[in-house]
């Protein structure tokens, strides 16, 4: 009770300051300016959070907050668009919202996927901030009382997610997945520093690959050119089916699910180091398995929209318990936003233990005025969505060019290296592989994203533990099977058998039919090709640093074992059998009236250009012969689209302070902006 | 799409009204130009910090106020950015190139990825911080000024990696004749102080405002128990107590009441080496190395008109911590001491690498 009597007076004071006008008013230019910023793929909250730095010096700290949470408040929100409309996760909180958010649109009812998750965007966001002024006070032994083997087993519970999405052949999906980890463990071991699949002599790979361009090229750039073959609209047949308000209405029909995913948002969010990765697939999985017919998951069911949107808002508030706590960053903006706050005011805020004792206002309008700002970004998209939903409708041929353009150009912010555009055609490349054999993408970029989290804490969790078992056997097992570890090992054991049990009939990539043996099995052969060459490799690194090869060499093996089993059972199984699924043999694939290789080479022909003549001028003479020859434009019509284009582009990179990709070109020869490079 | 080209276009108007790029002018004035202080870490690490702090404070004090932009250019732990800076020449005196201790570290230890030399470059400006080290209350209690009754326990240390800052608190301990453990691959101390918080740890270390800002309640709530500062480094070069922490003992003091631990030889002189360039010359500023004289005395004087602001201690204590900054010839000095290590020195710690962590820069 005592709590409480510091508490509610620090929450109407928070409310006291968060409702002056003024405040508001700063709070909606926030909300604004994210918004801007946040339906541009891959850019996300650093960049806008980064553009408002240099005016944060000295700034009221109420209003230089309101500013910035404003930002990084909409854009969990906002790169909903992206996901839904284009197939393109924006950032880590909408990888799931893809799987079903994308199929609805391609259905038409992109207006009400839209809406769907924005509301419960909304909803989550405003359960989290309920929650978490309750549980901000008790949070900090909570905290605590997750080590290295509770987040590990947090961990394995996301990885446990690809048994449900693992598809109808358990065993490609356990492959896909393995494959996942191990290109996440490209570069630079985290340990000891040894190198894997990697060499000084192409520093790029030493650093690894970053989501951002795994996310892209796994799952937008083969829709981007699936649809570009098909030469069609996103929406079949042009039309939009439903419009927002069925949307709110799919919210308010799941509304407990909806609870459900946002409480799981906070509680994850609140665990420090495992940040948002996570929390969409559990909220994912969670709705598959509370869902009695499971049969439209990953081809457009809005229960797979909304578990993962009400989780990613909820999961910003939760993610606010380390960040203001602590002081330890859940996410790259929430690390800048520490800093930020340094700089506001006299620089009396200080993230850390002092926000309970001295700023408990503050921390409660933190609280708050991040719940006011889904409210209002929700408000917004919403009202836009219905617009903007029309895209859907346009012929893709008109929109392809300049997804190109934005997913280049969202890649190349990522490492700012010409290699972000070839490491994105590569794994694009994957992408379209694994689609094409209707092997498991979401498994593949589970285990992408949980790649660095499981070896890390598997290593740290293993030192410590041996550590202790050193000190005697029973310190040992206290630490290791602490209550919390017990309990996320039976979720996880439910959730795996369960799972299993589901996955034959969540068909992500929709009925695909079989053909020959022969493609599948060479692109079986590829796949263990890598995994083969991957365990060789990490099995040369010195025994000293066991703890940079062990992870690559048993995640390798296993993944090697998966895929002999499925080339025995290839060998035995006759043609047809659905473990030799094809997209081209039948279907939108098959149909289409323009070949893979064709359409892939348009996007090669950017990137080449590009290590020629930099950005802006490959993309010019891009964007000009693609509208004429492959659109079949009217030279007017090209050019003002090219116009249009290239003047968004460096509207943008200008006012971001962001530089294209340069090429040979300007290595020779001083060019002014935008044409000049880096 | 419409609307949304015309939402963004609007805020773009209200941003570049702020001023954004503006043409250039011959004279060492840089009124309407835009200066780019480029940082080789990411948008979240110190040396952002770092420089969003001095940024603003520099464009009010350089002639004709040009927007300070900082720009970040990410990769290899720093030495991308940096071996890219080693191309650049002057142009119109708008680059600027902050350094850290880990873009130090790698040039010192002759790592093979090191394309730049810190020789080539002009400090304009240089600026540090300290470090603390602390233990929890069960072996603090042995804790008596000298490490000698800390000789027999087993710690274990949350560390970002070996090659990194952390090279000085463990070679401090070795010295010591502690037996350290680390656990490689955290990010950020913060998560180190998580780990000790969480008993996982039983000894840590942060640089100045990291303890101020977390570790100082735990020791005031009974949870750790300050054991040594670095110290910081005296206009001779000597290190003396660390003026933000001065009732804490620092590590030579230590280790002179250690028995076995020298405060001389090549151990010493090593770990003082990497020392001075990890904590009190940390941060540097540089300008290309064929920048005109007048263009660095106009930097060197805007930043002597910053450190000079009468409200300069109070807003730097809390945002980067209460430490001298060197400006000009006094940069050049700091630099100095950062870059010169003896031959012995390094050997010494690539061997101790090595040999204690197996890790080989080749």
């Amino acid at each position: 009770m005592e709590i409480f009597a510091t508490a509610l007076p620090a929450l109407g004071e928070a409310w006291a300051l968060i409702l002056q006008p003024i405040v508001l008013g700063y709070l909606v230019l926030g909300v604004v300016m994210g918004l801007a910023v946040g339906v541009f793929p891959g850019l996300g909250g650093i960049a806008g959070l980064s553009l408002l730095l240099p005016f944060m010096f000295g700034m009221d700290p109420i209003l230089g907050l309101a500013l910035m949470i404003g930002m990084v408040a909409v854009v969990p929100t906002s790169d909903t668009f992206a996901s839904v409309l284009m197939g393109i996760p924006g950032s880590s909180a909408s990888q799931a919202t893809v799987l079903d958010g994308f199929p609805m649109a391609k259905k038409g009812e992109a207006a009400r996927a839209l809406s769907a998750a924005f509301s419960s965007s909304l909803f989550g966001g405003l359960v989290g901030a309920s929650f978490l002024t309750l549980f901000i006070l008790a949070a900090r032994p909570i905290v605590l009382a997750f080590g290295l083997p509770e987040m590990l087993m947090v961990t394995v519970l996301g990885l446990s997610m690809v048994a449900v999405l693992a598809g109808r052949f358990a065993l490609k999906g356990l492959a896909a997945a393995g494959l996942g980890i191990m290109i996440g463990t490209i570069g630079e071991a985290d340990a000891g520093g040894s190198l894997r699949m990697a060499s000084y002599d192409i520093p790029y790979l030493t650093d690894g690959l970053k989501l951002v361009i795994v996310g892209l090229g796994i799952f937008a750039l083969p829709e981007i050119v699936s649809l570009l073959r098909q030469d069609r609209s996103i929406a079949r047949g042009a039309s939009l089916g439903s419009g927002w308000l069925d949307g709110v209405k799919d919210w308010f029909a799941n509304i407990w699910l909806s609870v459900r995913c946002s409480i799981i948002g906070v509680v994850v969010g609140v665990i420090p180091g495992l940040g948002g990765s996570v929390v969409d697939w559990i909220a994912y999985g969670h709705a598959v398995q509370t869902t009695k017919d499971k049969s439209n998951f990953g081809s457009g069911e809005v229960r797979g929209v909304i578990g993962p949107e009400s989780s990613n808002n909820a999961k910003e508030g939760g993610g606010l318990v380390p960040t203001l706590l602590f002081g330890i960053p859940g996410s790259g903006s929430m690390a800048i936003f520490i800093g930020a706050v340094a700089l506001l005011g006299s620089g009396e805020i200080e993230v850390g233990p002092n926000m309970l004792k001295d700023n408990l206002d503050i921390t409660y309008s933190i609280v708050w005025l991040l719940a006011l700002a889904n409210v209002v970004g929700t408000v917004l998209c919403i009202a836009a969505s219905g617009g903007i939903a029309k895209l859907t409708t346009i012929r893709f041929t008109y929109l392809a060019p300049f997804l190109f353009m934005l997913i280049s150009f969202a890649a190349f912010q990522s490492g700012q290296n010409f290699e972000d555009l070839l490491a994105l055609f590569v794994i694009g490349m994957i992408g379209i592989f694994l689609r094409r054999f209707d092997w498991s993408r979401p498994a593949f970029l589970i285990g992408f994203v949980l790649s660095n989290p499981v070896e890390k804490f598997t290593n740290q969790a293993f030192q410590i533990a041996s550590f202790r078992f050193r000190k005697g056997f029973e310190e040992g097992i206290d630490y290791v099977f602490s209550p919390i570890v017990i309990v996320l090992i039976v979720i996880t054991v439910v959730s795996v058998v369960l799972g299993l049990r589901q996955a034959k009939l969540i068909m992500a990539e929709g009925d695909v039919k079989a053909g020959t043996k022969r493609a599948p099995m060479v692109f079986l052969f590829c796949i263990m090709g890598y995994l083969l060459f991957a365990l060789i490799n990490a099995s040369l690194i010195p025994n000293y640093a066991m703890t940079d090869k062990i992870i690559p060499m048993l995640i390798s093996g296993f993944a090697l074992f998966c895929c002999l089993i499925l080339l025995v059972q290839m060998i035995r199984r006759p043609e047809g059998d659905a473990i030799f699924a094809d997209k081209e043999v039948a279907g939108e694939d098959a149909d289409a009236p323009y070949g893979l290789w064709s359409t892939l080479a348009w996007f090669a022909s950017l990137i080449i250009g590009t290590f020629f003549v930099g950005f802006i001028l490959a993309l010019l003479a891009f964007l000009v012969t693609f509208l004429r020859v492959r659109a079949g434009a009217s030279w007017k019509k090209t050019l003002i689209l090219t116009a249009c284009g290239i003047g968004f582009m460096c509207l943008m990179a200008g006012v971001l302070n962001r530089d294209f990709p340069p090429g040979l070109l300007q290595h020779y020869v001083q060019l002014p902006w935008p044409l000049g490079g880096a | 799409m419409t609307n949304s080209i015309f939402s963004r276009r609007v805020v773009v108007g209200l941003i570049a009204a702020a001023g954004i790029a503006a043409p250039a002018s011959a004279e060492v004035d840089f009124s309407g130009e835009t200066i780019e202080w480029v940082i080789p870490f990411s948008e979240t690490g110190g040396s952002a910090k770092w420089g969003n702090f001095f940024g603003p404070l520099l464009s009010e004090a350089l002639p004709g106020n040009p927007t300070v932009v900082v720009k970040f250019m990410p990769g290899a732990g720093s030495t991308k950015g940096a071996n890219w800076f080693q191309n650049q020449k002057h142009k119109d005196g708008t680059l600027l190139f902050g350094t850290s201790g880990s873009t130090q570290f790698p040039y010192l230890l002759n790592d093979p990825r090191v394309r730049y030399e810190y020789k080539d470059w002009i400090p304009v400006m240089a600026s540090g911080t300290g470090g603390v080290a602390y233990l929890n209350p069960e072996d603090g209690a042995n804790f008596d000024g000298s490490a000698n009754a800390l000789k027999e326990t087993d710690f274990i240390f949350g560390s970002q990696g070996a090659t990194r800052l952390d090279i000085v608190p463990l070679l401090a301990w070795k010295m010591l004749g502690m037996n350290v453990e680390p656990v490689f691959g955290i990010k950020g101390r913060g998560d180190g102080r998580l780990m000790f918080e969480r008993g996982e740890a039983n000894i840590d270390y942060q640089t100045s405002s990291g303890y101020i800002g977390g570790s100082m309640a735990l020791v005031n709530d009974g949870k750790a128990v300050p054991m040594m500062t670095w110290g910081a480094l005296d206009a001779d070069g000597n290190i003396v107590r660390d003026p933000t922490f001065p009732d804490i003992a620092t590590f030579k003091e230590v280790c002179e009441a250690t028995d076995g631990c020298e405060t001389s030889g090549e151990t010493w002189e090593a770990w003082k080496a990497f020392f001075i360039s990890g904590f009190p010359v940390q941060k540097l500023a540089f300008l290309p190395g064929d920048t005109p004289q007048e263009v660095v005395d106009t930097y060197t004087a805007a930043f002597n008109e910053v450190v000079a602001r009468a409200d300069f201690a109070e807003i730097s204590a809390k945002r980067v911590g209460e430490y001298p900054v060197f400006v000009g010839s006094d940069a050049q000095g700091a630099l100095q001491t950062a870059i010169s290590v003896s031959g012995d020195a390094k050997a010494y710690i690539v061997n101790w690498l090595a040999e204690d962590y197996g890790v080989t820069l080749k």
